[in-house]
């Protein structure tokens, strides 16, 4: 692991009319960590997180992944590039089934997609890998279900089977956990701990409890820019933060 | 397995190879011109569906793509019957009625129209997109209007029908087995490429194209290349279309008839690869039949439309396959 960050976020400008979304933010993640981003609703959470993907243009500023500035990059080259998101709402391919889903983001990492004779679906080099990705996250029972006929949390697993199987260094996670019961948190973050050190994660979530528990850098978000950054315990100790976003104090 | 789909296939197909038998046997050969007909716009039908159905891409200008093959057949069959030579172009060709020459020639003159308009009209979606591919084509209808070369509003005469080797065209039934065996063969290869990657690809686009994104998809280049390649198909069954009327007029790229090539994919079944044709026969048949009683014939076929599209997903295939209608068309 080395030192320098795989993103720099420097001075990133957004403005939706008078309202804020991002105000000259300035924050990196290491390599391997999980960096959480918390605060309060209209923060601009995920402006952030769709300015990293691109797919929404900044005002200002510089985004730069692996040391390269890709702050005009299209999505479609981030996501080559390493750089994957999931979404705080599930997006799926909903007529597909949920290994057709895996196997389309494997296919994305395997070169162009000019084939147009061999059977996808008969493809040992697209199946295999997807049902590996789906043991991983525990559906393989679910593989030839369609994704309208998975459960809420069971659809979130896929989603991040899909990310995962396109072996990203880093991932945007837009509140992964949303609408997941309790025991479907439990195992999301077993499978997001388990990524620790090989993927950088920029977490993006509601939950207290799984954020003191993931992250090894936190940062507050307020009004478009970063109030303070720190360990979990740094965090929660500091009153500005309690005052401002956990509600005490 | 999918039985009652391979069945409705066999059926299918059974009806359309029997037909000029089973239509000289009835004493009606007529019938096999109008099965032609038929043919003809099914093949069309089955291109738009490629783009519209699968790919999501509601283009209301399919028919300025099914007129150019048709206007590459007739300016060729035009200046070889004339002995003159076609202007633009060096040397002095002066065309040709062979049919190996003018029909790939019409597809890849409507591919290469489709590449250009395409390229643009990609970068918009939407409503947008439906607008912009209905402009194109009416740019080009009154383009053919306002060009006397070829006949203008009136249109041109195809003086001979292309020649194949061995086959005579002005033989009813062996130009429909020609029509038939060419859409035969675009549909096997439309099926191949829709469960193929590319058709994948196609077919995530249709379902979550900011998510086809975001996986590192570059999409527009995949829309594009099954845009040219719906464009081919109707370029082909635009040049059978002219050797079948034995004319050629700019009417065939007017708007009403981009809506007709897409009314029947909506009634057929938008994302199947036999639903277009099923859509093409039925659109057709009406018009034959309902036309006889009244010229107003379209009462009737409005309210059958709005009942096809509210009530049978996938249209009228999926009406005859039931659940199966769902995977690879």
């Amino acid at each position: 692991m080395t030192a320098d960050p795989i993103l720099q976020v420097t001075g990133l400008t957004k403005h939706f009319g008078a309202v804020r979304a991002a105000d000259d933010l300035t924050f990196s993640v290491k390599r391997g960590e999980i960096h959480a981003l918390i605060g309060p609703n209209g923060a601009g959470k995920s402006t952030t997180i769709g300015q990293l993907s691109g797919e929404i243009r900044p005002d200002g500023g510089r985004v730069a992944f692996n040391g390269r500035d890709i702050t005009r990059m299209p999505t479609y080259r981030r996501a080559r590039k390493g750089l994957q998101r999931s979404y705080q709402i599930t997006s799926l391919f909903p007529e597909f089934t949920a290994e057709d889903n895996v196997a389309m983001a494997i296919q994305s990492q395997q070169g162009h997609s000019f084939r147009f004779w061999t059977r996808a679906r008969r493809d040992r080099a697209l199946r295999l890998p997807a049902r590996e990705a789906l043991r991983r996250v525990g559906l393989e029972d679910m593989a030839n279900l369609k994704v309208t006929e998975l459960a809420h949390g069971q659809q979130r697993q896929l989603e991040l089977a899909m990310t995962l199987a396109t072996e990203p260094s880093m991932l945007l996670l837009d509140e992964p956990m949303a609408g997941m019961g309790r025991r479907e948190t439990q195992g999301m973050m077993e499978i997001l701990r388990s990524l620790k050190g090989d993927v950088a994660i920029l977490l993006v979530e509601h939950d207290m409890d799984v954020v003191f528990a993931l992250a090894d850098v936190v940062s507050v978000l307020v009004k478009g820019s970063v109030q303070m950054t720190g360990t979990p315990d740094e965090v929660r100790d500091d009153t500005e933060v309690r005052r401002a976003y956990l509600g005490d104090g | 397995m999918p039985r009652r789909k391979t069945f409705v296939h066999a059926i299918g197909l059974l009806i359309m190879l029997a037909l000029p038998l089973a239509a000289d046997a009835a004493g009606e050969p007529f019938l096999t011109t109008v099965a032609s007909r038929v043919l003809i716009y099914a093949l069309v039908a089955v291109s738009l569906d490629l783009i519209l159905g699968f790919g999501a891409m509601v283009s209301f200008g399919h028919g300025a793509f099914f007129g150019i093959g048709a206007f590459v057949v007739g300016i060729l069959t035009h200046h070889s019957y004339e002995a003159t030579a076609i202007a633009f172009l060096p040397g002095d060709w002066t065309g040709t009625t062979a049919a190996l020459i003018q029909w790939p020639l019409a597809m890849v003159i409507a591919g290469l129209f489709a590449l250009v308009i395409g390229a643009m009209c990609l970068r918009t979606s939407g409503v947008y997109f439906i607008m912009i591919t209905l402009a194109f084509a009416q740019m080009l209808y009154y383009f053919m209007t306002s060009l006397p070369t070829y006949g203008g509003q009136d249109g041109l005469n195809l003086w001979e029908r292309s020649t194949l080797p061995l086959l005579d065209m002005y033989d009813d039934t062996q130009f429909y087995y020609v029509t038939c065996a060419l859409l035969l063969a675009f549909m096997a290869l439309a099926r191949r490429i829709v469960g193929s990657r590319f058709g994948m690809v196609l077919r995530g686009c249709k379902q979550n194209e900011t998510r086809m994104k975001a996986l590192g998809f570059p999409v527009y280049r995949y829309k594009l290349a099954a845009f040219v390649i719906a464009g081919m198909g109707a370029g082909l069954a635009g040049a059978l279309a002219a050797n079948h009327t034995e004319f050629v007029g700019p009417g065939l790229m007017h708007w009403t008839r981009s809506g007709e090539i897409m009314v029947m994919v909506i009634l057929g079944g938008m994302g199947t690869i036999f639903g277009p044709v099923l859509g093409a026969a039925t659109l057709l048949m009406m018009e034959e039949t309902l036309s006889g009683f009244t010229e107003h014939w379209m009462v009737f076929l409005g309210p059958f439309l709005v009942f096809v599209v509210l009530f049978a997903r996938k249209g009228l295939y999926g009406w005859l396959v039931g659940r199966e209608a769902d995977d690879d068309g």
